[in-house]
């Protein structure tokens, strides 16, 4: 078997230790480690994608032991994908920490950074369950030194809310897998897929009770409502580039639900059979509105960009919750976009926040206003869901393929209601930002606390980075056929998962 | 030996949550420990109970043995918790020693206020 496919994993546990190590002092040094890691990984990523798009499975045997006894890797079309969107993200969002000087406002961002990398690569990859919940706590420890980089009262206090609520996760996690194992006797996917299909129907209630637990983990990483609490004051207070590099945490939730709930609990499984759509859609439907609701009621920049990530996985997982082939093709294109989309709305936030504060309230124009609203204004359309970028494509897949729902009334009004409102509070933002203070007399500037130093660092590479992400966006908008086209073969794969069980299981040649 | 077991669990799950809920940084971390407790204790039950057998097949005769993976599967549990209550207790002393308050809800700022965060 390909090595390869472990790379995606290897290269930042080896990156990291070796910059904690060998040049923990030098933070050139960091940077060109980090970066030259972050490239090599888009490669990897890349390489790997392009091998799994005709459709094979890829399977790789940790210590060569034959699954299911040993761990397994897996790269279909949805690890693919997603392993190519996180590398992709990861890449201008270390630019701009790099550009922006926040990787030296505390101690060993690069290092975390690449562990961050390495925990979400892994659980992308991973076919055994157990080890997804490894890699979730990889990522997670990662994220909590991240999140808490450069310190501070609030940060630190957001930090132990955030760690408390997903140590708790972890324990439900723990819980959940402990249950489908007295029930299965296995915790590799394709075989709890083959278990889970063979067990008698009058055994299958603690199997509806692990299906469930699983399914609350999920939806407290994806910050689905009534679990979303920890999402808004830990990503408002984490230094945004490294929220924006969060955006694919909660990606990491929308991808286990679909991973977990077409493969082990496919719809044609008896015993949870409409059990997790009938939860996850309501769910969901209140997720976006909250998210919108959140986006009009925010006082600060950070909290705006947090609630519309929220409202974006609203969106996502009402699109994953149908379990069709058609919504999940949309569900996956949106995921792309909106993992993009809300990564660039953090790094202008940062923008603006880095030059005056984190309040949304009128105050006098800054240095780059007219680059920096323009981006914001950018962001603002992609993630509300406005013409001409991806998000509107996205938004209209998903209606679309939730046309001939029963609950299609609910969907649709629920996503153009809940659109609407976050157009209104980014247009609110908006103005209170860049065009109020155009009529502030001058001398509100010398009011200590208001306005920090006016000749902000003018760096190129922030600009870099946001460019980036947005022509991240632009290229989805251009290229939406073979996106889609792609998001198609994805979803079909999924729903049939034959394959990718026989090639985990070894078990084609019988 | 079961309903021991199962008793352990769920009152140490209990003792954990009420912990949890006294939104104090000390008792939520000794909550979250006793959480942990519960899974480990859990996690073993998972492999069905069984006293005195070793974790290893015979294939020359039928002995009784008992199920090895729920206790590597334990083992990772405990050293994954054991890293993670040592980074939420750092953690928390950041924040209490910072803010001199070892509450774990965040209040509200006026708006336009100056910090970091």
């Amino acid at each position: 078997m390909d090595h390869l496919l472990i790379a995606p994993v290897v290269l930042p546990a080896l990156v990291a230790p070796f910059i904690i190590m060998a040049v923990r002092h030098h933070i050139d040094l960091q940077r060109i480690f980090s970066v030259a890691s972050a490239v090599l990984l888009a490669a990897i990523s890349v390489t790997l994608a392009a091998k799994a798009a005709d459709g094979s499975v890829y399977v790789y045997e940790l210590g060569d032991w034959p699954a299911p006894f040993g761990i397994v890797l897996v790269l279909d079309r949805l690890s693919g994908m997603m392993i190519v969107l996180t590398a992709l993200l990861a890449l201008p969002v270390l630019l701009y920490a790099i550009g922006s000087g926040w990787d030296t406002r505390g101690s060993n961002f690069h290092a975390l950074f690449q562990f961050q990398l390495m925990g979400i690569m892994g659980a992308f990859l991973t076919g055994d369950a157990f080890n997804l919940f490894v890699f979730f706590e990889v990522l997670l420890i990662a994220s909590y030194g991240l999140m808490i980089h450069s310190g501070g009262t609030r940060r630190f206090q957001a930090g132990v809310q955030y760690v408390v609520f997903n140590l708790l996760g972890s324990t439900l996690f723990l819980f959940a897998l402990g249950t489908l194992y007295a029930v299965t006797g296995t915790l590799n996917m394709a075989d709890l897929a083959v278990k889970v299909a063979q067990t008698p129907a009058e055994e299958t209630a603690l199997l509806r009770v692990a299906a469930v637990l699983l399914l609350l983990v999920f939806a407290i990483k994806a910050a689905l409502l009534p679990l979303h609490f920890w999402l808004p004051s830990a990503y408002a207070n984490a230094p945004m580039p490294v929220a924006a590099l969060f955006a694919i945490m909660t990606k990491v939730g929308a991808y286990s639900i679909l991973r977990i709930y077409t493969l082990v609990f496919g719809p044609e499984v008896e015993a949870t059979n409409g059990l997790t759509q009938s939860w996850l859609l309501p769910a969901a439907l209140l997720t976006l509105l909250a998210g919108a609701i959140g986006v009009l009621g925010s006082r600060k920049l950070g909290r705006l960009a947090a609630f519309g990530a929220i409202s974006s996985m609203g969106t996502l997982l009402i699109a994953i919750s149908l379990f069709t082939p058609a919504a999940t093709a949309a569900a996956l294109y949106y995921l792309v976009h909106s993992t993009l989309a809300a990564a660039l709305l953090f790094l202008v936030a940062d923008l603006v926040i880095e030059r005056q504060g984190r309040w949304i309230l009128p105050q006098l124009p800054m240095p780059q206003t007219g680059l920096i609203s323009a981006l914001f204004f950018a962001a603002a359309i992609a993630l509300a869901g406005m013409p001409p970028l991806s998000g509107f494509l996205g938004k209209l897949l998903v209606l679309d393929a939730t046309r001939n729902d029963t609950m299609a009334t609910w969907i649709w009004g629920v996503i153009l209601v809940g659109s609407l409102i976050t157009i209104l509070g980014m247009a609110r933002a908006g103005s209170q930002l860049f065009w109020k203070g155009h009529g502030l007399p001058q001398e509100t500037a010398d009011e200590p606390g208001e306005v920090p130093a006016v000749a902000a660092p003018v760096a190129q590479l922030p600009f870099v980075a946001c460019f980036g992400l947005l022509f991240g966006l632009v290229v989805l908008t251009v290229f939406a056929g073979p996106a889609t086209r792609y998001a198609e073969a994805t979803a079909a794969q999924l729903f049939t998962p034959t394959a990718y069980i026989e090639t985990v299981l070894g078990t084609e040649a019988e | 030996m079961e309903l021991l077991v199962a008793s352990a669990v769920g009152i140490l799950t209990a003792a954990g949550i009420y912990l949890i809920l006294r939104r104090r940084s000390f008792p939520v971390i000794l909550g979250l420990s006793l959480l942990t407790y519960a899974v480990n204790v859990f996690l073993f039950a998972s492999g069905r109970l069984m006293s005195g057998a070793p974790p290893i097949l015979n294939k020359y005769e039928e002995v009784l043995y008992t199920d090895p993976l729920p206790q590597a599967l334990v083992l990772t549990a405990i050293v994954i918790s054991f890293g993670m209550t040592a980074v939420v207790v750092m953690i928390a002393l950041g924040a209490y020693l910072s803010s001199r308050d070892d509450r774990t809800a965040l209040n509200a700022e006026p708006e336009g206020s100056g910090g970091d965060a």
